[in-house]
């Protein structure tokens, strides 16, 4: 067998092709195609219903699509769908943490789901709280964390298994401005620590690094794909804000 | 495999966790069952009498009569109460958690359902400490052979209940349907009054509890107790588990869709 190297770039981090997906007859994402590479912050720009949530659960194989492919570090969701699942960390955006469980307790259940031995286990939940500031915390009962502290935890718990494709739906929702700006920052430090692929669903356009790569999302089209410094060059525009509201009104109008 | 197995663990320790932290659902499982046993049983006892049917070979007090029925309303409640708590984990975001894990999704179904089967059946055996001490003794036994029967019949219970969890998008809409599901399914049944009591009022009540999938658990239960083996319970029981559970797999199938339907 051959290795195809000018492949391989592609094949990393998550790749969508062609994506749709309706609830019966009402289309709520239409040929949504775009390439997440490993190391780079993605992010996916878009108000609310613009199909965000949908294009999440497909990815995470909450439902399933007849039309289109995903593929997650060269696996098809499809096919090897277990074997693409295992290279994939979710922060979702409603709140996922046993509260009643200390914070160990949350990430081995974590480990466990995906199989990690007894001593990795230990070593992973080291290191990753380790990473996130919450070493100290690890015996505390979630209840006990604040919201900001609970997504780090989060964090933690989706990087356990060092996945190479991180998703992220709106993890800021509800956070107070310092912890918002500290998560910020913090995932993209991560994405090219880790030389992580990370997709983040957002609907606040000040979480846009001007370095990131800008997925704009808007009644389930894709209405544009690239740097966002480029993007903004490209339409004329001087910031984020009003790219965005420069290509969202057009296309309703 | 070693996969599976740390995650069916895994699975099951966070259930006994969650159960054992959550202090109030464990005396409301426990009380529930008492009361019956303690006050129901007791003004019952005058009313009615039981004539001599096997498993049994004399002549039993009521609350003797009921306390199967009572381990069967246990593991009806905690079946009903993990799949409501399904439905709202579904709807608060850890189901979503358990079901990316790249595991297979009926795998992680039935991890779930052994499960909430597991902490039915540590609460079956505190209820069947305190009943022994308020003088309901079973042969040593049967505390052996109840074993397995409660682990099947906590299965079936428990699919029956992922099996609506899995039709029913919103918390309010899953209240009724419990009021339709548990109160028919434990007064329709053999667990208050044996079947031929019944036969004597009406034969079509009669029917219906006959083939009320948890009259044939309860029966499964109360031989098992008394050290026997009730075989068409068994079947019954077993059958009915495997069909509950392939609706309720089929249910959670991803290309249905999982999650209410309207979100963007």
């Amino acid at each position: 067998m051959k290795p195809d190297f000018s492949r391989e770039v592609d094949r990393v981090g998550l790749r969508v092709e062609n994506l749709s997906y309706a609830f019966g007859k009402k289309t709520v994402l239409d040929a949504v195609s775009f390439h997440v590479e490993g190391g780079s912050c993605n992010i996916l720009l878009g108000p609310n219903g613009a199909g965000k949530s949908t294009l999440f659960s497909l990815v995470t194989r909450l439902y399933a699509s007849p039309d289109g492919r995903i593929e997650i570090n060269g696996k098809d969701l499809r096919s090897h769908s277990y074997k693409a699942l295992a290279d994939l960390g979710v922060v979702f955006q409603q709140p996922t943490l046993d509260l009643d469980m200390t914070v160990i307790q949350n990430l081995r259940y974590h480990a466990a789901l995906h199989g990690l031995s007894r001593q990795q286990t230990r070593l992973r939940v080291e290191q990753e709280l380790e990473r996130q500031g919450m070493f100290e915390r690890g015996n505390e009962k979630i209840r006990q964390l604040n919201g900001g502290h609970r997504r780090r935890v989060e964090i933690a718990r989706a990087l356990l298994h060092q996945p190479s494709v991180l998703l992220l739906d709106e993890p800021t929702v509800g956070l107070d401005i310092a912890s918002r700006q500290s998560i910020v920052e913090h995932i993209h430090q991560l994405a090219a620590e880790d030389n992580l692929a990370v997709l983040w669903a957002t609907h606040l356009i000040d979480e846009v690094y001007d370095a990131d790569q800008l997925i704009i999302l808007h009644h389930g089209k894709m209405l544009a794909e690239g740097r966002v410094s480029e993007l903004i060059e490209q339409h004329n525009t001087s910031n984020v804000s009003d790219l965005f509201q420069q290509l969202t009104a057009t296309k309703v109008a | 495999m070693l996969h599976y197995l740390r995650a069916m663990l895994g699975i099951i320790t966070r259930e006994l966790w969650r159960f054992l932290s959550q202090r109030g659902r464990f005396l409301a499982a426990l009380v529930r069952p008492l009361v019956w046993l303690f006050v129901f049983a007791a003004g019952f006892r005058s009313a009615l009498g039981i004539a001599i049917i096997p498993p049994y070979e004399t002549y039993i007090a009521y609350e003797v009569y009921i306390t199967p029925g009572l381990i069967g309303m246990i593991q009806l409640f905690n079946g009903m109460q993990s799949s409501l708590s399904m439905v709202y984990d579904r709807e608060m975001g850890s189901m979503r958690v358990l079901l990316v894990s790249p595991l297979p999704r009926w795998f992680l179904l039935v991890s779930k359902l052994l499960a909430s089967t597991t902490v039915s059946i540590v609460q079956v055996f505190v209820f069947l400490v305190i009943a022994w001490w308020y003088g309901i003794e079973p042969p040593w036994q049967g505390y052996l052979w109840v074993l397995p029967a409660l682990i099947l019949s906590g299965l079936m219970l428990g699919a029956l209940g992922m099996l609506l969890s899995s039709f029913i998008n919103q918390l309010e809409n899953f209240a009724g349907v419990m009021n339709f599901v548990i109160f028919p399914m434990f007064f329709l049944s053999s667990a208050l009054y044996p079947l031929w009591k019944m036969l004597e009022s009406s034969e079509l009540l009669h029917n219906m509890a006959k083939y009320n999938p948890f009259t044939q658990a309860v029966e499964l239960i109360r031989f098992a107790l008394y050290g026997q083996l009730n075989e068409n319970a068994l079947l019954y029981t077993a059958v009915s588990l495997v069909i509950f559970l392939l609706l309720a797999i089929w249910g959670y199938n991803p290309s249905k869709g999982l999650m209410p339907r309207k979100r963007g």
